[in-house]
């Protein structure tokens, strides 16, 4: 796992036709994170799709260095808006069948609802959990197989400030170890020195009437992409946020 | 490879035996469709008994189809079968395990039912074994077949009805078979062996293309 290397050259979507977004190029080694952001249906979650196999890229190319004869597939996590739970089953035997199909087995299921805070509602049926405590029983699929490279789309989403906490430390834990994270989001995951691409598009948008038509308009023309491993991003309130490598780039909420 | 074949199977059996699955939904229908022939035809004992392995036939066809739909979609609905396309095994062994699962909990039951529902339909001693010789043997071909429909169907809303339709045609050479193979065993001029073998060959032929072709559907799916 530790001189695992993804490498993303130049890559290109297109959905029905349209392009989304070119151009998208960036390296991620043992460690490090990768934080997606951009608007609404600006392609974060295609370039994550892209990465885990369900879609085909237009263009360009994904490499992955020194995984042995694991494909792409074998060798990541995937937790998208969908949770891949099944409803009828309880969070224990959800986890304990993605133990077992996913191979490589990490911790029980039991530790894992633990580390998300869910032990006690290990037993309960899927169906019976909120939207956050669902969420958190399929972030917790992260911890029961080692998979290196986890792709996690709007991770944060229902979670509440706690819970946010406790990801963030899942995800830093996982970097320690010497895996990677691509996370596509809107507010900010605070990982340490974590790389930022920014998916957007270059032509100013037409004053559209509603929110509706957003999503819509957004795939229209090139995308462009701004590749910014280095500092250029600012936190909510405007203000400027350390340089990379000085240390945490903000404080958990 | 094996640790994930056996783990999906289990899951799949789980969720058929819970509230919701699909587990004896086939049975009921196949009961359901049996029951109401009888009342349909009045008492005629030699009729029913003369086009009774017909009608549990057909029954167990359209059972097996009524909760194909789900086979795939349930799982391309709540993300699981991206779930799936993780795994180090290949998208056939998904494939497999879960067409398995499926006859476990519909073919199977269908067979082991016909002997009971043979007395609705005035079925003799030999032609109840010979029903469910057959369909221990012919519903396989039935699951494989649809399995194919139910992965290019997966991502439609109302695929249920294209999935019948796209699926029927290539289920009517296991139905003549199965029929005549279970007529064969109460009298007729061709043994029973002869339409047997080509119900086992059909279900063989099934197995892979089935496996195969439902795996190439669920790849290009997305």
């Amino acid at each position: 796992m530790r001189g695992l290397r993804l490498s993303v050259n130049n890559l290109a979507c297109e959905r029905g036709e349209r392009r989304i977004f070119e151009g998208v190029s960036f390296t991620l080694s043992a460690g490090e994170a990768l934080v997606i952001t951009g608007r609404n249906g600006a392609g974060k979650s295609s370039l994550l799709d892209i990465l885990a196999g369900r879609l085909h890229p237009a263009g360009g190319a994904i490499l992955l260095d020194e995984a042995g004869e694991r494909t792409l597939a074998e060798c990541l996590h995937y937790v998208g808006h969908r949770d891949a739970l099944k409803a009828a089953l309880t969070a224990e035997e959800n986890l304990t069948f993605a133990r077992d199909f996913l191979g490589h087995p990490a911790l029980k299921p039991r530790e894992a609802l633990e580390a998300v805070g869910l032990a006690h509602a290990a037993r309960l049926p899927v169906a019976y959990l909120s939207a956050g405590q669902r969420r958190r029983v399929a972030l917790a699929r992260l911890l029961v197989a080692h998979r290196p490279l986890w792709l996690l789309d709007e991770p944060t989403s229902a979670l509440d400030t706690t819970s946010q906490e406790t990801l963030r430390l899942i995800l830093e834990g996982h970097r320690e170890q010497g895996g990677m994270i691509v996370a596509s989001t809107h507010s900010p995951l605070f990982l340490k020195d974590a790389k930022e691409i920014r998916i957007e598009r270059t032509k100013i948008p037409p004053p559209v009437a509603g929110e509706g038509a957003e999503r819509s308009e957004a795939g229209e023309g090139a995308g462009s992409m701004e590749h910014s491993p280095s500092p250029a991003p600012r936190s909510r309130e405007g203000h400027p946020l350390p340089q990379r490598g000085e240390g945490e780039t903000g404080e958990p909420l | 490879m094996i640790r994930s074949f056996n783990a999906l199977l289990i899951r799949d059996l789980k969720l058929a035996a819970r509230v919701g699955g699909s587990g004896v939904m086939g049975l009921i229908f196949f009961l359901m469709i049996v029951t109401l022939i009888p009342f349909a035809l009045g008492p005629d004992l030699n009729l029913l008994s003369r086009i009774g392995p017909a009608i549990l036939w057909i029954a167990a066809l359209l059972a097996t189809l009524i909760g194909l739909d789900r086979l795939f979609q349930a799982d391309q609905e709540d993300g699981s079968l991206d779930l799936l396309r993780l795994s180090h095994a290949p998208m056939e062994i998904v494939v497999l395990a879960k067409v398995i699962a499926y006859w476990l909990v519909t073919g199977l039951p269908l067979a082991l039912a016909a002997p009971f529902l043979g007395f609705l339909v005035a079925l003799s001693p030999e032609a109840m074994l010979a029903m469910v010789a057959t369909l221990l043997v012919g519903t396989p071909a039935l699951t494989f077949i649809g399995a194919v429909g139910a992965a290019l169907t997966s991502s439609l809303r109302r695929g249920g009805l294209i999935l019948a339709i796209l699926v029927l045609p290539f289920m009517i050479p296991t139905l003549i078979f199965g029929v005549s193979a279970a007529n064969a065993a109460v009298g007729g001029t061709i043994p029973f062996v002869t339409p047997f073998l080509v119900l086992m060959a059909l279900s063989l032929i099934a197995a892979v293309v089935g496996t195969v072709g439902a795996a190439a559907a669920l790849r290009s799916g997305e």
